[in-house]
């Protein structure tokens, strides 16, 4: 249990820290980086929370791809940033206070709220016990059955997704030389080529 | 020191709200606007996640599954639209971004 205790408390901290230095870095490669670290310390809150596939899910999608696509577009675009990090403080106050007010909210939220004692009873999927069934095939199971339609539409959203970034960022460049294969192909011989009878002599 | 739902709540409540913060605090860069939707999303999946295992409902875990896709389609989308935008502008100002203003 206190093993449990000092890991929340190390998880919390790391992730609360470099969750302030993703918003307050100079440099948005050091963001980037500050968020991947975030997203491992998220990951390891739900291990302790027993939910395992979602902490694996957390690190390859938002490690693996999300923030590895943040990391591509604010290296590849030639942006001065300390020009757009000018102006950042004057904005603090008004931020700080908006945040204030959330947090008072969500703590007054917290606060003041107890669970429902017949909750158990009214679970829409309740949790097989761990010892019988590992989180990932209790998902899976739930996943694949009850869920399956969800599950498909996560997957148009995700197609659509790739269409629509395909779509935005393809370009086609006038004066860039490249094979045509259909060209190549429907080429004939009779097309580009004559034999003609040299005399001796004379040239052509 | 037993660590209940509460301690998972204010957790993420703190990472919502510097999301929120960072949002106000860099409304210059685009690209920062959009890791603080993503730390704001993560959040609450964290938030979901929590609830899921304290009242022993897996359906929670699966709306954050779905999230998470949400999250990644968002991402992958914001950042081709922030592509083209640089491409077209050169810069990624958000106070440029005003061409559509009739």
């Amino acid at each position: 249990m206190i093993l449990q205790g000092i890991a929340f408390y190390v998880f919390a901290a790391l992730l609360v820290a470099s969750g302030v230095m993703v918003i307050s870095a100079r440099n948005p490669v050091h963001s980037v980086l500050f968020l991947i670290l975030a997203f491992f310390q998220a990951a390891g809150l739900c291990l302790l929370m027993g939910a395992e596939f979602i902490a694996m899910i957390l690190i390859i999608v938002y490690v693996g791809a999300v923030a590895v696509l943040f990391l591509f577009v604010v290296m590849m675009l030639d942006i001065n940033f300390r020009e757009l990090r000018k102006g950042a403080m004057e904005a603090l106050p008004l931020g700080a206070l908006v945040g204030l007010i959330l947090l008072a909210e969500l703590a007054a939220v917290l606060g003041g709220w107890i669970v429902a004692p017949n909750v158990a009873a009214i679970a829409g999927a309740p949790t097989p016990a761990f010892d019988q069934v590992s989180n990932t095939q209790a998902l899976g199971r739930l996943m694949y059955t009850q869920y399956v339609y969800l599950f498909q539409a996560s997957g148009i959203v995700l197609l659509i997704a790739m269409i629509g970034a395909i779509v935005l960022t393809l370009r086609h460049r006038p004066g860039v030389r490249k094979q045509n294969v259909g060209a190549q192909i429907a080429r004939r011989r009779e097309d580009v080529v004559a034999i003609r009878k040299v005399s001796t002599g004379e040239g052509v | 020191m037993e660590i209940g739902l509460g301690h998972y709540l204010t957790v993420s409540a703190i990472i919502f709200t510097l999301g929120v913060l960072g949002i106000f605090l860099n409304r210059k860069n685009v690209i920062i606007i959009l890791m603080s939707i993503e730390m704001m999303l993560l959040a609450v999946n964290l938030n979901l996640v929590a609830f899921s295992t304290f009242l022993h409902d897996l359906v929670g875990q699966i709306f954050a599954m779905i999230i998470l896709t949400v999250a990644a389609a968002e991402a992958a989308i914001g950042l081709a639209i922030l592509v083209v935008y640089f491409r077209n502008r050169g810069s990624i100002r958000v106070e440029d971004i005003n061409m559509m203003k009739g």
